[in-house]
């Protein structure tokens, strides 16, 4: 038999018919959260469909659910259209049914991506989908994880299958050592620099190479959570040790007998040798900096010790435009420092860098410190409420609230601003999110996607700083 | 889902890249339960000077002159001209949705963002990848011609201008045969259902712990 790659293995083990080269492939899990799901559970109804395997999926609230107020319950949720949103997906769980179900205020509540992996609910050798583009997350398990459309969650949950093409295999390799202060934010950053928003448009990723072998799950998550910001509908990595111990224990792992023969299974999940891929990148780890986004792009990226680019230098005309557009509404010149660039807000949140490791690093850097007086706001917005509880249990929240920021229940919140926390047209974020689109954190916003411990710098120097001076 | 078959439609120009799923129909949106009703809000940001929320009337809101949606040469235009990466970003289908609801059956771009590309045939859609020399002739006879129209022939695989120059372009087979035909995803995986049983009772016992 030929070598495979993982993405082959993962793939061609869920094919239930292939004609043509679309195949229908076979759906393990499927995570459900309330904004993109309402359509699709009303297609259902509408057909006098069920679900053909309620047991796969699992759900929480997170996009539309507010991170305060929670002591008023369901009317803390000020905003009466978002209520509504989630109080259908209530009872359209009810009425469907679901394998487990975090609602709004459950202790299990939290980003989708953050939940499935810590519940355990996310395996490896698994195809996991949600309605949602960051579900390549989950790809750190060695899984393929794919975000999909309303039609397509309606779709999965009528037949339990995805109409699928086989895409191209990439490799991204990064092989080194991380410097100080270097994460994988940073790597992932650096990638999308190098190969584009676009670059991996009709690929799958496999990331590879020493330096993601010694990334915790926590940082391989990070990692695959960006690669669709690359324009790859899949990361993935290979399983190891790391995944294994990751998963063992949590509460929806294997049990006792089934747990061997899973480990057995999952280790199989890597990439044979000799096995060809359609495209490789890579990269030194150490040459990897801090990375900072100047532009409305998560590709407009430099490290910190660079300037903003200058657009007269591009002799490409369309991406002479974009930069021009991007300075424009980021309100910045041609080759400021990175280093120079106030900022008026700070978030350390969002199913990016959101876990425990990451506000472990954020609070590392906090501590003692005061945000600067010129930040208006720090959020910390922790990824789920098991993330809150041990982050609490460790005492970072105090790290935090002395140091000035604010400590909040878990939830996407300003990743995309559809609560109340957003920012207001003209001001300028330092966040760990993922996109740095126009408009995404509020209209008029400004957001530059850093990793949880330069955000931190940032919020303590009141501008972007390398954390490595610190 | 609505049939696609051909099209003589206005040609609006966007002539921006990466062009973000937050940007056609940004987030406060996303709250609606319905999956209609988004065409007056595609573009938000970009099409009105003040601020939208769900639940306002559009038509009191003040346009934004500039942007090449408004212009008055442009309206009724059914086939959109875009740039590189048209469509990054979220898996919203509420992009598609906005674009269908507000008119559009065709999106022709160099290239596209993969989920986006995808929701666009869900919904009637036609989403066109055309190499970038030609996009770019496109745009510049477009601009220079007012009420330019493009004939799209699905069956043919073919866009002609006004002019009678004929571009091919290509189409998945599957997705090519659903659109012409209107036909529901489901429905047509439905007719597989003896084999996802058989593949699903294969799987568990090959990896019972996926359902437990
Ligand atoms: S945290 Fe942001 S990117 Fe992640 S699922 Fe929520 S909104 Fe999407």
């Amino acid at each position: 038999m030929s070598a495979k790659t993982l993405y082959d293995k993962l793939f061609d083990s869920h094919v239930v018919t292939e004609e043509n080269g679309t195949a229908l492939i076979y759906i393990d899990r499927h995570l459900v959260h309330e904004v993109t799901s309402p359509q699709a559970f009303e297609g259902l109804r509408l057909a006098g469909r069920k679900p053909w395997r309620k047991d796969s999926i699992v759900a929480t609230a997170d996009h539309n659910t507010p991170t305060n107020g929670w002591e008023k319950g369901l009317d803390g949720i000020a905003d009466p259209i978002a209520r509504i949103q989630i109080e259908t997906l209530d009872s359209n769980i009810k009425e469907f049914g679901a394998k487990a179900y975090f609602p709004f205020m459950d202790k299990g509540q939290g980003i989708v991506h953050v939940m499935g992996p810590e519940q355990g609910a996310t395996l490896p050798g698994m195809t996991v989908v949600c309605g949602d583009s960051h579900t390549s997350t989950h790809g750190a398990f060695g899984a393929l994880a794919h975000g999909i459309g309303t039609s397509e969650v309606e779709h999965v949950m009528a037949t339990q299958c995805l109409v699928q093409k086989k895409s191209k295999a990439m490799l991204v390799r990064v092989d080194g050592k991380l410097g100080r202060g270097v994460t994988a934010k940073d790597i992932a950053l650096a990638i999308i620099g190098k190969i584009g928003t676009a670059g991996g448009t009709g690929y799958a990723i496999e990331f590879g190479g020493s330096a993601i072998r010694a990334l915790s799950m926590e940082g391989r998550m990070t990692l695959c959570n960006m690669a669709i910001e690359a324009g790859a509908r899949a990361g993935m990595v290979a399983v190891d040790d790391t995944t294994i111990d990751y998963i063992k224990g949590r509460p929806y792992a294997p049990k006792a007998d089934q747990w061997d023969a899973a480990v057995n299974y999952w280790r199989t999940l890597v990439s044979d040798d000799g096995a060809k891929f359609d495209s490789t990148v890579t990269l030194q780890a150490e040459q990897i900096q801090p990375q900072v986004t100047w532009g409305t792009s998560p590709e407009m990226v430099v490290g910190i010790d660079g300037v903003v680019p200058d657009p007269t230098k591009e002799v490409d005309a369309t991406k002479r435009g974009s930069m021009e557009r991007a300075l424009q509404y980021m309100d910045l010149k041609a080759n400021t420092p990175m280093s120079a660039i106030a900022i008026d807000k700070v978030f350390i949140g969002s199913c990016t860098n959101s876990r425990i490791e990451d506000l472990r690093a954020a609070a590392l850097v906090a501590k003692g410190k005061k945000v600067a007086a010129n930040v208006k706001l720090a959020l910390v917005v922790p990824g789920s409420g098991l993330v809150k509880a041990q982050a609490e249990a460790e005492g970072l929240d105090k790290i935090f609230k002395e140091a000035g920021f604010e400590w909040r229940e878990p939830g996407c919140s300003m990743c995309l601003a559809m609560n109340a926390d957003r920012l207001s047209p003209g001001e300028r974020c330092a966040s760990t999110s993922n996109r740095n689109f126009e408009g995404r954190q509020g209209q008029g916003g400004r957001t530059h996607l850093v990793s949880p411990e330069m955000a931190a710098a940032a919020a303590v120097a009141g501008h972007f700083v390398d954390v490595r001076s610190l | 889902m609505q049939a696609f078959n051909t099209l003589n439609g206005l040609v609006v120009p966007l002539d921006r890249a990466n062009v973000d799923t937050d940007a056609i129909i940004p987030k406060q949106f996303l709250k609606s339960i319905k999956r209609s009703g988004f065409g007056p809000n595609a573009f938000d940001e970009w099409r009105y000077l003040d601020h939208g929320e769900p639940g306002m009337d559009n038509s009191k809101r003040q346009l934004n002159p500039d942007f090449v949606l408004n212009k008055s040469r442009y309206q009724g235009a059914s086939v959109l001209l875009a740039r590189e990466n048209f469509g990054c970003g979220s898996s919203r289908e509420h992009a598609p949705w906005a674009l269908e609801d507000y008119g559009f059956r065709v999106i022709i771009a160099p290239s596209f963002a993969d989920i986006f590309f995808n929701n666009c045939f869900k919904n009637g859609m036609l989403p066109i990848v055309l190499d970038a020399a030609s996009v770019d002739h496109l745009f510049k006879e477009c601009e220079a011609t007012e009420g330019y129209q493009l004939k799209i022939a699905l069956q043919e695989q073919t866009i002609t201008t006004p002019g009678g120059q004929v571009f091919k372009f290509d189409v998945d087979a599957f997705r090519k045969h659903c659109l012409l035909n209107g036909l529901d995803d489901i429905g047509l995986t439905m007719q597989h259902q003896d084999k996802i049983k058989a593949f699903e009772a294969q799987h568990q016992k090959a990896q019972p712990w996926l359902f437990n």
